[in-house]
């Protein structure tokens, strides 16, 4: 055993371990903060991997922002523990079978020829100044344009129809326009009366 | 030092000397940096006290002093206060999350010193000379904001709940704007690592800087920059008037010290990211002969102090944001400004070779 093989191991331990408390512990808190250590650890996995890009990006968009917000309303929701286990008995097979489907169909994609170690390349380390930044930038934006940029309308549908869902015009709200604060001078708002002084007799 | 490689090789195997060489020698160069970021963090916090006085017309600390020497009054001060803080206890709430409240001051100041490893102080001298630097500040500085979400909900109290939430959604939102600035950077230099930046902006004078072409942007990073390090005027997270302290207020003695210290760190690190992005880093401002004589990494720390003026003028200065004009501020004001200076800029990096060649804009793309 290596170097290498003694971080694979010991990061891919903390993985599993981070992942099976994230769905058995009780407190939502604590499975999402196992959650964030499975991503910090599963990045610390592909930089093993020199893919240095995708670790970076996997710590900065889903631990830095996807798992921040999630937090967020986690900590606010008031979770009834009793009441999600109600009925845990009587939707088991239902669930049961569905995890052997996946299961099984997880397993036939793996065990296939294709993904055999016999068809797997050895990875070729590459040189100090190679940049997988550049290289993914130039696949993204040439081989695979068409594809990015339908998924990133995909997304853009999502966010408008997310922000469609929560907009409501409120009446009874109260909020100050601030253009028009800014935009306010003082020759609009205050009349400035010569008041001849009088003298009091 | 690399000398004592083979010593190494020959005491624990060729299989793992190597390796223990490098994380022994790493580490020593860890300490390197680490040691005199927590003296200038000390020395930050007298410097604010000091010249926040001075603007307000007071003396400020003025009392503690090395061997009696009459003209260090003063300087003492930080050094008395590190040592106040460990002496006292730390208190542990009743119903707080004991594991997750001692964990978040370390969340809060681990990253904080995680960025320093790409920060290049001069052509030679950076720790990790790594190709994606710039991507890395990002990621370590988002992870930032966990010290506060946790030391929010692990102190089981109302207010340092509420400065948690606010904390939270602040600094998510400023991210964006901050992520978009850096963007244009690193459009401009066309590369992510540090030093490479520095290097593109070389060219004899300041006017090469990314300051000139970028500089909404830089307005728009350092603002971003006051607003994710939690200072005033954005700083509701702590909100004094309204939530006593907010998400520290059941912290005593070191571990509040310790959120005390990753903020002044983070402070140190937007304005030393500020003046390598948009200043320049270790070149000087004109590149003749009293100024090139002064060794770079001089200059550096120069900017780094003149950006770090403004943190401390800018408390002694603006009444604190209301919540909504932080939200206004960071979704409406900076995101479409950045999206626009980024298609701007694009559409310029399009132009004819010819067009690029001539001044002024053969300063800035070479």
């Amino acid at each position: 055993m290596n170097l290498q093989d003694f971080v694979f191991y010991s990061l891919a331990s903390v993985v599993v371990i981070a992942a099976l408390g994230v769905i058995t512990l009780r407190n939502p808190v604590h499975s999402a903060l196992l959650l964030v250590l499975a991503f910090v650890t599963s990045s610390g996995l592909w930089l093993l991997l020199e893919a240095e890009f995708l670790a970076i990006v996997l710590i900065l968009v889903y631990v830095g922002a996807v798992m921040v917000l999630f937090l967020f309303v986690v900590m606010m929701l008031d979770i009834n523990l009793d009441r999600m286990r109600e009925g845990f008995w009587k939707w088991f097979p239902f669930g049961a079978i569905l995890a052997l489907i996946m299961t099984g169909e997880i397993g036939i994609v793996l065990m296939s020829k294709q993904f055999g170690p016999e068809n797997i390349q050895i990875p070729v380390s590459k040189s100090v100044d190679y940049s997988n930044t550049k290289e993914l930038g130039q696949l993204l934006y040439t081989d695979y344009v068409y594809a990015f940029e339908l998924s990133a309308v995909i997304l853009l549908v999502a966010m408008v129809a997310a922000i469609a869902i929560t907009l409501r015009y409120r009446t009874d709200k109260k909020s100050s326009n601030v253009s028009k604060q800014v935009a306010a001078s003082r020759e609009k708002r205050l009349k400035v009366i010569s008041i001849p002084a009088e003298r009091k007799e | 030092m690399d000398s004592l490689q083979p010593l190494f090789e020959q005491l624990f195997g060729s299989e793992w000397g190597g390796p223990l060489f490098l994380l022994i020698k790493n580490l020593l160069l860890i300490l390197a940096i680490v040691i005199p970021l927590l003296l200038a963090v000390a020395y930050l916090t007298f410097a604010e006290r000091k010249i926040i006085a001075y603007m307000q017309v007071r003396v400020g600390p003025n009392r503690v002093t090395f061997f009696d020497i009459p003209w260090l009054r003063g300087w003492g001060q930080p050094i008395a206060d590190a040592v106040k803080a460990i002496m006292k206890e730390i208190i542990i709430p009743t119903g707080a999350n004991k594991f997750l409240f001692l964990l978040a001051p370390v969340l809060a100041i681990g990253p904080a010193l995680a960025a320093w490893a790409v920060v290049p102080f001069s052509p030679e001298l950076v720790l990790a000379d790594i190709n994606a630097g710039l991507l890395y500040i990002l990621a370590m500085t988002s992870l930032g904001v966990y010290g506060v979400i946790i030391a929010g909900w692990a102190s089981n109290s109302k207010y340092a709940f509420l400065g948690a939430m606010r904390s939270a959604a602040q600094v998510v939102s400023y991210e964006l704007a901050m992520g978009f600035a850096l963007v244009c950077v690193l459009m401009m230099s066309s590369s992510l690592n540090l030093g490479d930046i520095v290097a593109g902006q070389q060219g004899g004078s300041f006017l090469n800087w990314y300051l000139i072409p970028l500089f909404p942007m830089f307005l728009v990073y350092f603002i971003s920059g006051v607003a994710e390090t939690n200072r005033a005027p954005f700083d509701v997270a702590e909100g004094e008037s309204e939530i006593v302290a907010g998400f520290h207020v059941d912290y005593s003695g070191m571990a509040f010290t310790v959120f005390f210290l990753a903020e002044y760190a983070n402070m140190i690190l937007v304005a030393t990211l500020a003046s390598i992005m948009f200043l320049g880093g270790w070149l000087p401002p004109v590149d003749i002969a009293p100024f090139n004589l002064i060794p770079g990494m001089v200059w550096l720390l120069l900017k780094i102090a003149f950006m770090l003026f403004f943190f401390l003028w800018f408390r002694a200065t603006f009444p604190r944001y209301r919540y909504d004009q932080i939200m206004r501020l960071g979704w409406k004001v900076f995101i479409p400004l950045t999206l626009v200076w980024i298609v701007v800029l694009g559409m310029v990096m399009q132009l004819p070779e010819v067009v690029r060649q001539s001044f002024p804009l053969n300063l800035w793309f070479n």
